[in-house]
């Protein structure tokens, strides 16, 4: 069983999922933050690929993928630095990236190197699902790999059932018509939206990003969802850590889940 | 072969819509109503007037007596340069803020480069009484001033983009990233034939009234409709799309798309995708693009601001791919030459994008009884500042 589905199995609330970029801070902190964020009991860890044109990510986030790439961050040096957290790290890892990355690095090869470096799923927000199914639907059951679709408030019922049978190690629910970092706070709008999903009993599991930065939005997020991912206000944390990289990571998580439940 | 976009926008290997799923009501709900929108008689009737009797349209097409001289053959230039706003750019604007109307949205957003989109969006906002944004890159609100100028006058509000290069690919970003933030009430009009399905064709579409003029004017002035060249600059690449358009499936006629060399295909500064891009996915559009190994987008460079984009459209990935079209390279100097050339020959300053096509009859072959169509795509009034340079030889070294 895949560690993604192992953990699903033994615990249906209350995920904390962390997104970073890869490369940020320093370009070698990858398997500092990965170690440090298994030590301060994260459920889940995405791993971000910096982009140059990373649309479907706020500000924050392109900002830290730009320095990322300034620092001579590669997909190859990032595929080393995962192969090295693995040893001091059992948390389910994800990729998450854009098509065009993996195009130019190969599908396949891709595949064949994020397995061997342990890791558990992909995220890819710019798949259409119609080439996923066509182009890559085998080789990525194949792996093992897990691969996490989005959905959005958007999104009609008949897609999300579509994308519910192709993901597998749950769905990545869009809080918000909104992009990473935009928003804070939870409205009744967004609480409705959170329950109708709920109410579909989708095969997967949900975990809630987008607009989730403190204790606050993620306990509400958790009410509805299995779970949530934050990702902006966490690199936000990492930019202010230039001494004591560990210490903010952990002041950051214990702010968001106090210690007492690692 | 097929040249136009099949039914799920891909032409051959290229095309597409890959988008996240934060974009895909949107672009779905643009998808599935933009034919039956713009094949409605009304849009067609409301489209026409005012192609003609704001635009207008027709724009002359004009033998250039003393460039067919030197060039020893018939070059006739199709004259966009007076349309309103002094390029092609409006032909395509006009037909997307009818086609937002009707699809009841309320506000407007547009990327620009050089600021001829932007003035062209600003312009049609204008006059429908829409609220428009337009995305500028930092860096090229600095460059351009003047454009920015005219898209207040006109209404509209400029934003600066402060992400990446603060070019044409970070405003074009900003402005993915506004219409994914406000997906009920607003359209986004992208300026070229780029970004994901359905733009590259509805885009095309909407310019492929230039190919449309060329046919039965061509017809009146020389008793066929047919060209034997079709010549035409390309960044993103909506003029050369729209002066290709009616002819795309008569193999008879050459296409030529010209591309911007920079400061030459190999000195690292250049703009020259179709030499220098391999496949892979910008603005949510399957093509050939300038990227590093990993798959980096690539910051491009040539004088024209117009013609400083990393990518090309779908249609003319598949075009050039294919061999249907040939693709010349012009640096920054060679464009200049023509453009002073143009001047001084027919009396026209053409904008340096359009002189880059110019350029071209020194690169290419043809026979002395060939008739060639350049797509004179816009004037060049916003160029005067470079122009001026280099007749003081104050240019860029």
């Amino acid at each position: 069983m895949g560690r993604i589905r192992a953990l699903f199995n033994s615990k249906q609330n209350g995920i904390l999922n962390i997104y970073f970029t890869a490369g940020y801070p320093g370009l070698n902190d990858t398997e500092t933050i990965i170690r440090t964020l298994t030590k301060a009991g994260v459920d889940v860890i995405e791993v971000g690929m910096p982009y140059s044109d990373p649309m479907a990510d706020g500000p924050t986030i392109q900002q830290s993928s730009s320095r990322a790439i300034k620092q001579g961050m590669t997909v190859d040096l990032l595929f080393r630095q995962v192969t090295k957290a693995r040893q001091h790290s059992d948390v389910p890892l994800l990729l998450m990236g854009y098509l065009n990355q993996m195009m130019q690095y190969g599908m396949e090869q891709f595949v064949n190197k994020s397995v061997s470096a342990g890791i558990d799923g992909l995220i890819i927000p710019d798949l259409p699902l119609d080439i996923y199914e066509k182009e890559y639907l085998d080789l990525i059951r194949q792996s093992g790999l897990d691969m996490v679709f989005l959905i959005t408030p958007q999104t009609v019922e008949e897609r999300i059932r579509y994308i519910d049978s192709l993901s597998t190690g749950f769905i990545y629910m869009v809080s918000d018509a909104s992009i990473t970092g935009a928003k804070s706070g939870i409205s009744l709008k967004q609480i409705e939206y959170f329950k109708r999903i709920e109410a579909m009993e989708l095969k997967n599991p949900r975990l809630i990003g987008f607009g989730i930065s403190n204790a606050e939005t993620f306990d509400k997020a958790c009410q509805y969802a299995n779970g949530a991912i934050i990702g902006s206000a966490f690199i936000k944390a990492l930019e202010k850590s230039d001494t004591d990289l560990e210490g903010s990571i952990f002041e950051f998580i214990h702010s968001i889940r106090k210690p007492a439940t690692v | 072969m097929r040249f136009t976009a099949d039914d799920r926008g891909f032409y051959g290997d290229f095309g597409g819509a890959f988008i996240p799923e934060m974009l895909y009501a949107n672009v779905e709900e643009l998808r599935s109503r933009y034919l039956e929108i713009i094949e409605d008689q009304d849009f067609q009737n409301e489209f026409r007037g005012l192609l003609k009797d704001y635009v207008g349209r027709p724009s002359p097409l004009y033998l250039a007596k003393r460039l067919s001289q030197k060039y020893q053959t018939s070059i006739y230039l199709k004259r966009e340069d007076l349309n309103h706003t002094g390029a092609h750019k409006i032909n395509n604007t006009i037909g997307q803020i009818l086609l937002a109307q009707r699809l009841g949205k309320s506000r407007i957003i547009a990327e620009t480069g050089a600021g001829q989109h932007g003035v062209a969006t600003a312009t049609v906002c204008a006059l429908m009484g829409i609220q428009c944004i337009v995305y500028m890159g930092e860096v090229d609100i600095a460059r351009q001033a003047p454009n920015v100028s005219r898209m207040q006058m006109l209404g509209a509000e400029v934003r600066p983009a402060l992400s990446g290069s603060r070019t044409l690919k970070d405003a074009t970003n900003e402005a993915i990233r506004d219409w994914i933030n406000n997906p009920v009430d607003t359209h986004y009009i992208i300026g070229s034939v780029v970004g994901p399905h359905p733009y590259p064709d509805m885009v095309a579409r909407f310019q492929s009234v230039i190919s449309e003029e060329i046919r039965w004017q061509l017809k009146e002035q020389t008793g066929s409709e047919d060209p034997d060249l079709i010549i035409a600059c390309v960044g993103g690449g909506s003029n050369a799309a729209g002066a290709y358009y009616h002819y795309l499936d008569n193999d008879n006629i050459r296409l030529i798309a010209v591309e911007a060399a920079g400061l030459g295909v190999d000195s690292g500064e250049s703009a020259a995708t179709s030499v220098l891009g391999s496949k892979g996915i910008i603005h949510g559009s399957r093509t050939l693009l300038m990227q590093t190994p990993d798959g980096q987008i690539i910051e491009p460079y040539s004088l024209s601001a117009g013609l400083d984009y990393p990518g090309i459209g779908p249609m003319h990935a598949h075009l050039i791919d294919s061999g249907r079209a040939e693709a010349v390279s012009i640096t920054d100097d060679e464009a200049l030459e023509a453009a002073f050339e143009c001047a001084k020959l027919e009396g026209i300053i053409p904008a340096l994008e359009s002189a880059h096509a110019f350029a071209a009859l020194e690169k290419i072959e043809y026979g002395s009884d060939d008739i060639i169509v350049l797509n004179l795509s816009g004037r060049g009034d916003k160029d005067l500042e470079t122009y001026i340079k280099h007749l003081t030889g104050d240019g860029k070294d």
